[in-house]
């Protein structure tokens, strides 16, 4: 069944195409061959045999991804058994990696695909470092078919969430952090001494030094949760003192400081419509995402409630309405953070060889009168059904059909 | 990301908030009996915790050539909007501007009534969020229809400038639901205040917060219960019929004034003026069976409940729900964050306006309230693909007229018409669309936010110093 639809040949014909690696092409063609867009523009011949699909006033746009959220890991938020997140009891949990919590059935999945959410990052949850977050495409009965990228990031926390890893203090946090690294790094050189225990003990567990490596080699990129102006500079200066691959996540005021990130070449996650101050951002505002984008720092949009993470749609639109452009913010949801995680070679845009995450829309896929018409995730034609399809066909007119 | 470390908790609280809030009716709000709570003025106590409320002197203003969504069934191209001393004068394409109005462009623009939430819990739960500013919930016993919202509410909440910059110029201020019985709501005007006496609503009743499910089970069940569902049920009959003793021996006092008055309750109070009809009920109830287990309490005791909220499963009983005139207060697309919610579906809003319900589009989230017109958008174009007709009218109305009836207000504020509040939002854009931002509010003719002047955007105390270098 899965090799027949593999080798299926999907012809979207006639629609708007954006493929976000250039402009828009009006009355294109996308044509999908085994699991892969085969070709994209204006003069694409169909080959015979091709399924056709009309996409004409239609949108046609990558699949969007999202780089925040539990997806598969967590069912409901308030069941603690249907949580696989996070590694209890261990603050520094680098050797966390999520993949084999995450359950391929969960109702999430059908809900937030058929919204136009194709990949999402699975991310751990914990305290200084929750461990290693994986990049997954939402369709597939294994975890080996879900699989995008495994590991994506080592994530850690700086923000104010992680003070009770550091004594309490945002100090001992960063220090703490430091000490990890610096043992992560005798580790490596000492890993025989460490064996015969001829070494002090360090401050994390083998397994968890032995999983910093690829950080500290910027293999494996440091994804950290930082939002106070200062936990942000911080996060920086530590990258920057281990030459490590920084990924910034939250940067609630990033905005103060978006010449010195993008300085740094740093990338960051942001959540366009988070503006309740805390004592952690009391400088949380709207403008977040459209001034550090402005600024020159590459911007990707994510939404972070998991079981809603479809409204990364609204949260992209609401970043336009902010001041930030409609294509960057398009590209904000598709080849940005592609990059941002290591797979823009395979997905975020709509070019010949990338993996087949194609959706059609009615129209803008960020207002509200839009619709999905069509999901394509690895070339494979996702039934637009879920529990709350199914739920409404149920009691569309009551009494109910039971 | 913040919210990847700390807004589960966040959710589970505040989503587990929400709340009844209880109204007063004073002599302004029609329709509704003075309920002037008459056992307590008839103790000789007298009015209690009156609004002091003024309306902030203003000139006249004419919004012209916008497309004005009335809310009262026009959509007018071209319109023009007059109001003045806080009233609307006129609204058509055919309005004339006294020589002392102010005149602002609305081309290209949309208007439509200011935005009501009638579950909030800004003020009460205000930010920065940290323990100092958490009094939400009296935990600390199941039945607390003695506490007032209003006794909580901080005015000085960063959070009321970010929601009146969404539109948002009344809201239902409500106790959280761990409880049962959660306490007395304040319906206020959301203007900037030194307390929040000065921002009470006038006229309004007093809403009576109530909670099913889950949480009140989570909060007290190694507390002394209740642990289960009909532990809660028997706690809110428990309450009630204590209250309708105390409810006789006040009314029987105040007919024939025999003797001394009988001793105040402050729970029982609330409790008989729910019972009298001048407490409106605020039901936080998720699913479809426990709303009508609520209905048969009701009818039980012989209350009316004026809103379900939360009511995830409400389009399982769309039906009743309109045959009881209940409305539900809901969201869009909320749901799976904990077990009682995961049957929410887009189409909810849209099934429960087919079958004859009120609709009222709700956030119980100080994000959630600067965007209702969002909200109800995603509501009424998911609606709409699944083949549920719901007008743009009808929409607007979610965040507007149906919310002022679940408050008792409607005859006051929540469409634009001649004679009502002056209570106004001029929108960039459709405000249906994603990318509409209010461009001015006016609440009672007051313009208490101006997107393009930042004299007109206000600004708590709590933020003063704050400007970032």
């Amino acid at each position: 069944m899965i090799a027949f639809l593999l080798a299926q040949t999907i012809a979207i014909t006639g629609g708007t195409v954006y493929p976000v690696s250039g402009p828009k092409i009006e009355n294109a063609t996308v044509l999908i061959r085994d699991g892969r867009i085969a070709a994209v523009g204006a003069s694409v011949a169909v080959p015979a045999g091709a399924t056709r699909i009309d996409a004409s006033g239609k949108w046609v746009t990558p699949g969007f991804i999202d780089g925040a959220g539990q997806m598969g890991l967590r069912e409901i938020g308030a069941v603690d058994n249907t949580n696989e997140s996070a590694f209890r009891g261990n603050d520094v949990a680098a050797s966390f990696n999520v993949l084999e919590g995450i359950n391929p059935a969960s109702s999430l999945i059908a809900v937030n695909r058929m919204e136009g959410i194709t990949t999402t990052l699975a991310v751990p949850t914990g305290n200084l470092i929750w461990g290693q977050a994986v990049l997954i495409d939402l369709d597939g009965a294994t975890i080996e078919a879900m699989r995008v990228k495994s590991p994506t990031a080592m994530v850690a926390d700086l923000s104010e969430g992680s003070k009770a890893a550091g004594g309490g203090s945002r100090a001992g946090v960063a220090q703490r952090l430091r000490r990890v690294l610096d043992d992560a790094r005798e580790y490596a050189t000492r890993r025989a001494d460490y064996r015969r225990a001829q070494i002090q003990p360090l401050s994390a567990s083998a397994a968890d030094l032995e999983a910093l490596q690829p950080v500290l080699r910027g293999e494996l990129p440091l994804l950290v949760v930082a939002n106070r102006r200062s936990d942000i500079e911080t996060a920086l200066r530590i990258a920057k003192e281990y030459k490590l691959r920084l990924i910034l996540a939250g940067v609630a005021e990033g905005w103060m400081i978006a010449g010195e990130i993008a300085a740094a070449g740093v990338p960051v996650l942001v959540e366009p419509l988070d503006n309740i101050p805390s004592y952690d951002a009391l400088g949380i505002r709207y403008e977040n995402a459209p001034l550090l984008a402005k600024g020159g720092v590459k911007v990707a949009l994510m939404e972070t409630a998991t079981e809603n993470t479809r409204d990364l749609r609204q949260q992209a639109g609401n970043a336009v309405a902010s001041g930030m452009p409609w294509e960057q913010a398009l590209r904000a949801v598709t080849l940005t953070p592609a990059e941002i995680f290591g797979v823009a070679d395979r997905y975020g845009s709509l070019e010949s060889g990338k993996v087949a995450n194609v959706v059609i829309w009615t129209g803008d896929p960020f207002d509200f009168s839009t619709g999905v018409e069509h999901v394509f995730i690895r070339g494979r034609e996702i039934r637009l059904r879920s529990r709350q399809t199914e739920l409404l066909e149920r009691y569309k007119t009551l009494p109910p059909k039971y | 990301m913040r919210a990847l470390s700390t807004s589960l908790a966040l959710l589970v609280l505040l989503a587990g908030c929400a709340s009844a809030g209880a109204r007063t009716t004073t002599a302004a709000a029609p329709a509704q009996a003075a309920p002037a709570a008459a056992a307590t003025q008839d103790a000789g106590i007298g009015p209690q915790y009156p609004s002091t409320y003024q309306r902030h002197p203003n000139s006249p203003v004419l919004i012209r050539n916008a497309t004005i969504l009335t809310a009262a069934g026009q959509e007018i191209q071209g319109g023009s909007i007059l109001f003045r001393d806080g009233r609307i004068v006129a609204v058509g394409t055919n309005v004339t501007a006294p020589t002392d109005a102010t005149i602002v462009d609305g081309t290209g623009k949309w208007v439509t009534p200011g935005v009501i939430d009638t579950h909030s819990h800004i003020g009460v739960y205000a930010a920065p969020g940290t323990f100092g500013e958490s009094d939400g919930n009296e935990a600390t016993s199941p039945v607390t229809a003695e506490v007032w919202a209003e006794h909580s509410f901080w005015p000085q909440d960063p959070q009321i400038p970010l929601a009146i910059a969404g539109g948002v110029t009344t809201i239902q201020a409500l106790p959280g639901s761990a409880n049962l019985i959660g306490g007395r709501s304040a319906v206020l005007k959301l203007v900037p205040a030194r307390s929040v006496q000065e921002m009470k609503f006038p006229g309004a009743h007093y809403g009576l917060k109530m909670a099913c499910g889950e949480n009140p089970k989570r909060v007290y069940g190694n507390r002394g219960g209740p642990s289960t569902r009909m532990g809660n049920m028997a706690g809110y009959r428990a309450a009630f019929i204590a209250a309708q003793g105390y409810r006789q021996k006040w009314d029987k006092w105040n007919k024939d004034h025999q003797g001394d008055p009988p001793e105040r309750n402050l729970r029982n109070e609330s409790l008989a003026e729910v019972l009298r009809g001048n407490i409106y009920v605020q039901n936080h109830c998720y699913r479809a069976d426990e709303m009508m287990q609520m209905l048969d309490l009701a009818h039980e005791f012989g209350f009316k409940i004026r809103s379900f909220h939360h009511a995830v499963e409400a389009y399982k009983i769309a039906d009743v729900l309109a045959r009881e005139g209940t409305a539900v207060s809901i969201w869009s697309d909320w749901w799976g964050f904990k077990e009682e919610a995961m049957d929410g579906i887009y189409e909810n809003a849209a099934l429960v306006q087919q079958a004859g319900g009120r609709v009222v589009i709700h956030s119980d989230d100080a994000s959630g309230i600067q965007r209702l017109n969002q909200e109800a958008a995603k509501a009424m174009y998911h609606g709409r693909r699944a083949g549920i007709p719901v007008t743009r009218d009808q929409a607007v109305r979610w965040f507007t007229a149906n919310p002022a009836w679940v408050l008792g207000l409607d005859s006051l504020v929540g469409t634009l018409e001649p004679g009502k509040m002056a209570d106004v939002v001029l929108w960039s854009a459709d405000p249906l669309s994603v990318y509409a931002r209010a461009v001015q509010v006016y609440n009672d003719g007051w313009l208490v936010y101006d997107r393009n002047d930042p004299a007109h955007q206000p600004k708590m105390d709590f933020t003063l110093g704050g400007e970032q270098p």
